[in-house]
């Protein structure tokens, strides 16, 4: 899968089931300070992850995730 | 102490989604009860159950975390409380600047529970069970998300009492109210109505089984009556200090003058005709009327053959020298159960707005207990000052109101 691939899909479901606007995915976004994706719909997005790329999230994997951008590069690497 | 009146009303039910449509189905005696076909598959010994649809505009009303949160019977919930709210003048500016609390009558959440031992069963890993589940599945469901989503900041708990759950509900904030701890209590009842809820109950055989005539299943205190018809949704009235009440313009529905509670200690599932009129005696006796004053009786009679018999013993014994007008809704909604309580007040307070008595439909043929009652078949044109709601629930637990036309 690409990396445009993986961020149409992670863009999709964030849109569609989290309901974050559209315009405030861009790849320098923070996840919690400027998407607002708190602790609970974390808990959220991983069962989503598991059902679009069928791997579970692991928490001390993502600490160093902070970005979107960063988001899409771990389900990348996480693919490979 | 203070007095308690009734400032706002809400309801989704099987016989109507508000206020007006459910007070012409009572008008006509209509029956709400179908079948699930998601029981048959499941294997219920019995299909038929009131047919309650999910609201179609939560998704415009609250957003996704709001949303996620809030189970079956908390949509109803939320639905009935709106229509509460308007009816009561209030709104959310209201709740921010005063403090309103909530006792809501719920007694279990079976769908998520089940969903999320399904999921954990097979992903062997809880976290894939997601963030909305514990929230759905815990008894108090309703009034922790209806206290989040209205930012109440007054009492805050579920009354969980089984089929008398909602009538408590109501009782425990006119206590509230008048002891002066409260000056306006949001109180009510939901009952879940998926397939997934009732396996259990259908399991001891207590439900009908007259599924070639759904409508005609539900015949409390009818010889030929073979077992209850579950239902459910939600009915929200809204309690509140009399002169608070007065003071802020709002238009007084009713006031809710007794509450009577009793405990059988006897039988898990078997009524007691003591115990029940322990209750409605107390109940009166609360009000400072007495029994003769008692215009019409909302009884609890579920479509059972023991618990409406042990019911009819007791309404003969205390009203048997005035023969007060006696019908049980549960004819047309069937037994609403966790929400019955608060739901039988809101039929009863449309009767007295609207001066009749909404018929026990299906009372073709009276038993031996039942034949000494005032038991009303069809819709009767009849004015209304008091009336007793009867709620009585597994374990024993028993809860009468009455409620005085408010003039």
């Amino acid at each position: 899968m690409t990396r445009d691939e993986i961020k149409e899909i992670v863009n999709g479901f964030l849109i569609e089931e989290i309901e974050i606007e559209a315009d405030s995915l861009s790849e320098e976004a923070l996840l919690n300070e400027d998407l607002g994706i708190d602790s609970l719909d974390f808990v959220d997005i991983v069962v989503i992850v598991e059902r679009n790329f069928g791997f579970k999230i692991k928490p001390e994997e993502m600490a160093m995730v902070k970005t979107l951008g960063q988001f899409y590069d771990y389900i990348e690497e996480k693919l490979k | 102490m203070k007095r308690v009146v009734i400032t706002g009303m809400g309801i989704y039910s099987c016989i109507g989604k508000n206020i007006e449509e459910v007070a012409k189905s009572l008008y006509e005696g209509k029956s709400g009860i179908g079948i699930d076909p998601k029981r048959i598959e499941y294997g219920y010994r019995s299909p038929l159950t009131g047919i309650v649809e999910r609201p179609t505009q939560i998704k415009e009303l609250l957003n996704r975390r709001l949303r996620i949160c809030l189970a079956e019977q908390g949509e109803y919930a939320y639905i009935a409380t709106l229509e509460a709210m308007k009816k009561a003048g209030i709104d959310m500016d209201y709740f921010e600047n005063n403090e309103v609390g909530i006792f809501y009558g719920n007694d279990s959440s079976a769908k998520a529970v089940i969903e999320a031992h399904t999921i954990a069963m097979e992903k062997k890993d809880t976290t894939l069970i997601g963030s909305g589940a514990i929230f759905q599945s815990m008894n108090s469901t309703v009034t922790m998300n209806l206290s989040t989503i209205l930012k109440l900041r007054g009492v805050n708990m579920t009354i969980s009492a089984a089929c008398a759950s909602g009538s408590h509900a109501v009782g425990l904030g006119m206590m509230f109210i008048r002891n002066g701890l409260q000056d306006m209590v949001i109180c009510g009842g939901a009952q879940e109505t998926n397939y997934l809820s009732m396996g259990s109950f259908d399991g001891i055989s207590a439900f009908s089984t007259r599924i070639d005539e759904p409508t005609k299943a539900s015949r409390p205190f009818d010889t030929n009556r073979d077992g209850l018809v579950p239902s459910g949704g939600a009915a929200t009235l809204i309690l509140e200090e009399y002169e608070h009440a007065v003071k802020r313009g709002a238009k007084i529905i009713a006031e809710v003058v007794g509450y009577g509670f009793s405990s059988n200690g006897a039988n898990i599932s078997q009524p007691s005709d003591s115990g029940s009129m322990i209750a409605m005696e107390r109940a009166i006796k609360d009000s400072n009327l007495l029994v003769k004053d008692i215009d019409y009786i909302n009884a609890h009679a579920t479509s059972t053959p023991q618990g409406d018999m042990y019911e009819a013993i007791a309404l003969d014994r205390l009203f048997g020298d005035f023969r007060p007008m006696i019908s049980s809704t549960k004819s047309m909604t069937g037994h609403e159960c966790w929400m019955a309580g608060a739901s039988e007040v809101i039929y009863s307070i449309l009767m007295m707005q609207n001066s009749f008595v909404a018929p026990n439909i299906n009372f073709e043929t009276p038993d031996e207990a039942s034949k000494n009652l005032n038991i009303v078949a069809t819709t009767k044109e009849k004015n209304i000052d008091i009336f007793l709601s009867n709620s009585f629930g597994f374990g024993g637990t028993n809860s009468a109101l009455v409620i005085k036309k408010f003039k």
